[in-house]
């Protein structure tokens, strides 16, 4: 066996241990530790997906002496380490761009518990990518949850407390339908590893045994990582939640978190209970509803946002539509544009979330629409930035957020009746998001007025560094997708194997 | 009451009143600058908050009714209560409880099949509470300022209750030597890290209710339980790491299973169990300090 | 229909696991006082746990300590349903603990347990526009 196979393990179980170490080393080292843990673990998961995608092959990994239905297992094929690159990037530009804001949001004797918590998340997302147990995959939902928690009640002040116990409370909910879920499911197969259960469960469907327990099994798991990653109609925590937050926080939550929840979906759509089975059932339908509804409807809610971190959280919440609905074309093209819809938001939406509050440091903190008029002038590395992200969000072509919109459209030609939907509902959402993301990026451009009482920011240039490393990957992704889209493809060819 | 009487033979007498003690005080105001200053007139927010609850009740009420049909006839669809033919008892099971023995040198199936066959899933599990109580200090802990103690008063003073203070030392060791054994038993009986642990912890949260918490809070040192914890979670992983590695790579297990039934048995078992105690102990105990005085 | 309902009366144990656990849905999204919606999780996560714990039972079998070998005259209940059981009684517990400090904390800040009232608290104090 290859060195290169151990990497999931070790960079989860690293993971853990840096978690560890935060919590007991000196509290000044907890940044360290974790800027290192995050370059480690995307160095692994870069030699993984290296190895995956010469092999041309997914491998499994076998967790202790014992082998598949007895003991634990890891999968890795060209989705999972890919999902982890992205995340562990994602996390650690994320830190840094965000990292004065943690310093000044973040008591200094909760410092470490910050850092403790990012570390705990990252070790979560890599093990929902990589596991191929259904319940390890609940356990390390849970822990994702309370470290997301954790990320968003670290800040001091009032409003973020309601925040996070909205955020707990739906959590809460969407983590008990899944557990019911994988108790049904256990129920009538009996199996918790992936590949045994899809095995199980097309030998009932075919027997047409308990087929009424499973389907409701089925709906069960999907409905409770929809809330728990904020699909429409379940997003009411989403908005605050991702607002109320530190930068860094915002960043990671909105950036990575929801994603996990995604592709532990598809994951356990395609590994775990068979795409046929999924589909026979009709889930994806409702699905694709749901992602349509949260398109039309968040981005409506964005309209109507009066401070620029909630506006931006609401477009998070129908990006996310995005991605079900990709999900619920239920053809694997679908599912290809709904992974390139995951990468093209993880390095779009930090840039933003970053940017925002930059222009609003320029502006005293304040957040409201009047205040940021003609913030682009009062810190330009931040305008630009943000207009980019903006752009990238409405759709413009050459940037990223214009390829997975590109692919979802002609995708829906090859659909039945969910052809028309689909296309009004890309079509309906892009002008709501030209009509908020362009209105905004016009305004921080304004003329300022001649009394403003706001100075303009002498701009730190490494502290754009992390915002101009997504706006580079934004361009190369938006000229030059063929590749990654490529590579998408096929991942979720050897996801099904 | 004289000064000299020991509270005992004041009670004894009858003068010493204990019902005043039993009353727990107000909760101290918050400092100024945290307490909320509502922007709108109260009697506003009720109303409104009353109307849109009308329609949510409405909501969820279709939603409960629904869920609870949909649930129940999911239940008369499962396999039958106590069917030894379910799809349950398959073979997965069936080796857990006939090489369970003979493979982990467990006797206890439950503890086998956590801590050697699904030793991930319970690396994951333990770190739940690990977590748990990081978010909980983040929550508990105030801001900047040097938090200050809550004066005793605000709480019940159970030392001074002869009864509790003499019972007390009686029963806090007998429930330490009842956690430590159902802690190192873990592999021959029910039980194990996490019930002895929350057996331990307690023993520890009544020292902390009785004598008082500054006294805990001398006794047990933050750094201690800091430092516990985190020895006891480094010593599972790395352990359960190095196990992992050897496993996915082909090597032999280099620790025997041991003879089964002995205390010194069942490989890694035991020392697993003994470290997640320890980590339970420490969380449920700081869990208990930090809602206690908002610190260990 | 009727077979149905015969197939719902064995078993009832399930049926009571859903009953619980509805009870304890219903509090969480009804009751509008926080600490009553932690109360509820906890009664819905039992339901979860005895219903989890139902799915092991072999009619008249043992709990699963191996002082003996299995054999025809000594079964076994399943050991699986017991292990997922304890994992989910430490989430259930965390998860309890991390609610009661949200709880803490918001009536230290804001003297009310109403979660409708703290909402409108919130939507209405974003009009302010501070951030």
């Amino acid at each position: 066996m290859s060195v290169v196979q151990n990497f999931p393990m070790f960079s989860i179980v690293l993971g853990l241990l840096c978690a560890i170490a935060c919590f007991a080393a000196p509290r000044a080292w907890g940044r360290r530790i974790t800027l290192a843990l995050l370059l480690l673990s995307g160095v692994m998961q870069g030699c993984v997906l290296w190895y995956c995608y010469v092999n041309q092959a997914s491998y499994r990994y076998q967790l202790g002496h014992y082998p598949a239905p007895w003991g634990s297992e890891l999968t890795a094929g060209l989705l999972e380490p890919g999902m982890g690159l992205l995340f562990s990037v994602v996390m650690l530009l994320s830190v840094i761009g965000g990292g004065r804001h943690v310093g000044h949001d973040v008591a200094d004797g909760k410092q470490h518990l910050y850092w403790v918590a990012v570390d705990l998340t990252l070790a979560a997302l890599l093990a929902m990518c990589y596991t191929d147990d259904i319940f390890t995959a609940y356990v390390f939902i849970e822990i994702c949850t309370i470290a997301a928690c954790a990320l968003l009640a670290v800040r001091e002040g009032g409003r973020n407390l309601i925040a996070s116990v909205r955020y707990m409370v739906f959590a809460l909910i969407g983590s008990s339908l899944f557990l019911i879920g994988v108790v049904f499911t256990y129920a009538v197969t009996g199996q918790l590893l992936f590949p045994q259960l899809r095995q199980a469960v097309a030998a009932l469907w075919e027997a047409g045994t308990y087929r009424f327990a499973m389907t409701v099994a089925i709906a069960l798991m999907t409905a409770g990582l929809a809330v728990k990653s904020g699909c429409f109609p379940f997003h009411g925590w989403l908005p605050d939640a991702h607002s109320q937050a530190t930068t860094a926080s915002s960043c990671i939550l909105s950036g990575v978190i929801v994603k996990g929840y995604a592709v532990l979906l598809i994951k356990i759509i395609c590994r775990g209970l068979g795409a046929q089975v999924f589909m026979a059932t009709g889930a994806q339908n409702v699905l694709l509803l749901l992602g349509l509804g949260g398109m039309v409807w968040c981005s409506i809610d964005a309209i109507f946002a009066k401070r620029l971190k909630v506006m931006i959280a609401f477009s998070s919440a129908a990006q996310i539509g995005y991605i079900f609905m990709g999900i619920g074309m239920g053809t694997a093209a679908g599912l290809t544009a709904a992974v390139l819809q995951m990468v093209s938001h993880a390095i779009t939406k930090p840039m933003l979330f970053l940017a925002g509050s930059q222009l609003s440091d320029a502006s005293h903190g304040r957040m409201d629409f009047p205040s940021l008029r003609g913030a682009g002038h009062r810190n330009v590395p931040a305008g630009i930035l943000f207009t980019v992200g903006a752009l990238s969000m409405v759709g413009v072509p050459l940037l990223a957020g214009f390829v997975p919109k590109l692919y979802f459209a002609r995708e829906a030609f090859a659909l039945g009746w969910q052809r028309w939907p689909v296309l009004l509902g890309l079509a309906a959402s892009t002008v709501l998001n030209v009509l908020y993301f362009l209105y905004t990026a016009v305004l921080i451009w304004l003329p300022q007025e001649a009394d403003c009482r706001f100075k303009p920011v002498k701009p730190h240039w490494d502290e754009y560094l992390p915002g101009f490393i997504f706006a580079g990957l934004n361009v190369a992704m938006g000229i030059h997708p063929g590749p990654l889209a490529a590579l998408i493809d096929r991942a979720v060819a050897l996801l099904g194997r | 009451m004289a000064k000299s009487d020991s509270p005992f033979r004041c009670w004894l007498r009858g003068e010493l009143d204990l019902s005043a003690q039993l009353q727990t005080a107000e909760m101290p105001a918050p400092p100024e600058g945290e307490r909320y200053e509502p922007r709108h007139h109260p009697a506003l927010i009720r109303m409104i908050a009353r109307q849109s609850h009308r329609l949510y009740v409405a909501l969820v009420a279709v939603l409960c009714a629904v869920l609870f049909t949909v649930l129940l006839l999911t239940a008369a669809n499962l396999p039958a209560y106590g069917d030894g033919e379910a799809p349950t008892n398959n073979e997965v099971s069936e080796r857990y409880v006939n090489q369970g023995v003979e493979e982990t040198g467990a006797l206890n199936a439950v503890a086998g099949m956590m801590l050697d066959y699904r030793a991930f899933n319970t690396l994951g599990e333990s770190f739940v509470p690990f977590a748990a109580l990081c978010a909980v200090t983040v929550l508990m802990t105030r801001g900047r300022r040097k938090h200050p103690l809550p004066p005793e008063a605000d709480y019940a003073d159970y030392y001074a209750d002869p009864i509790v203070h003499t019972m007390c030392k009686v029963i806090i060791p007998v429930i330490l030597v009842f956690g430590t054994y159902v802690l190192v038993n873990g592999h021959l009986s029910p039980g194990g890290g996490f019930s002895g642990g929350a057996i331990l912890s307690s023993a520890l949260i009544i020292y902390a209710m009785v004598w008082g918490d500054q006294r805990a809070h001398g006794a047990i040192r933050e750094k201690t339980v800091r430092r516990t914890m985190a020895l006891a979670m480094g010593f599972y992983v790395v352990s359960k790491t190095c196990s992992f590695y050897m496993g996915a790579n082909g090597m032999p297990n280099p620790i025997s299973a041991g003879v089964p039934g002995r205390i010194f048995s069942a490989g890694l078992i035991l020392p697993l169990n003994v470290a997640v105690g320890l980590a339970v102990c420490c969380t449920m105990y700081s869990f208990y300090m930090f809602f206690r005085r908002g610190a260990l | 229909m009727a077979a149905m309902f015969d197939h719902l009366l064995h078993n009832y144990e399930e049926a009571a696991a859903i009953a619980l656990l509805s009870i304890g849905f219903c509090m969480l999204l009804f009751d509008r006082n926080l600490l009553k919606k932690v109360i509820g999780l906890d009664i819905m996560n039992s339901g979860v746990f005895l219903l989890l714990a139902d799915r092991g039972y072999i009619a008249g079998g043992k709990a699963p300590i191996m002082a003996e070998a299995a054999s025809e005259a000594v079964r076994y209940v399943n050991p699986i349903p017991a292990g997922l059981v304890l994992v989910g009684i430490v989430v259930s517990v965390s998860m309890s603990a991390l609610m009661l400090a949200l709880t803490v904390r918001v009536y230290q800040t804001y003297r009310t347990l109403d979660v409708d009232h703290l909402y409108m608290l919130m939507s209405h104090r974003r009009k302010g526009g501070r951030a």
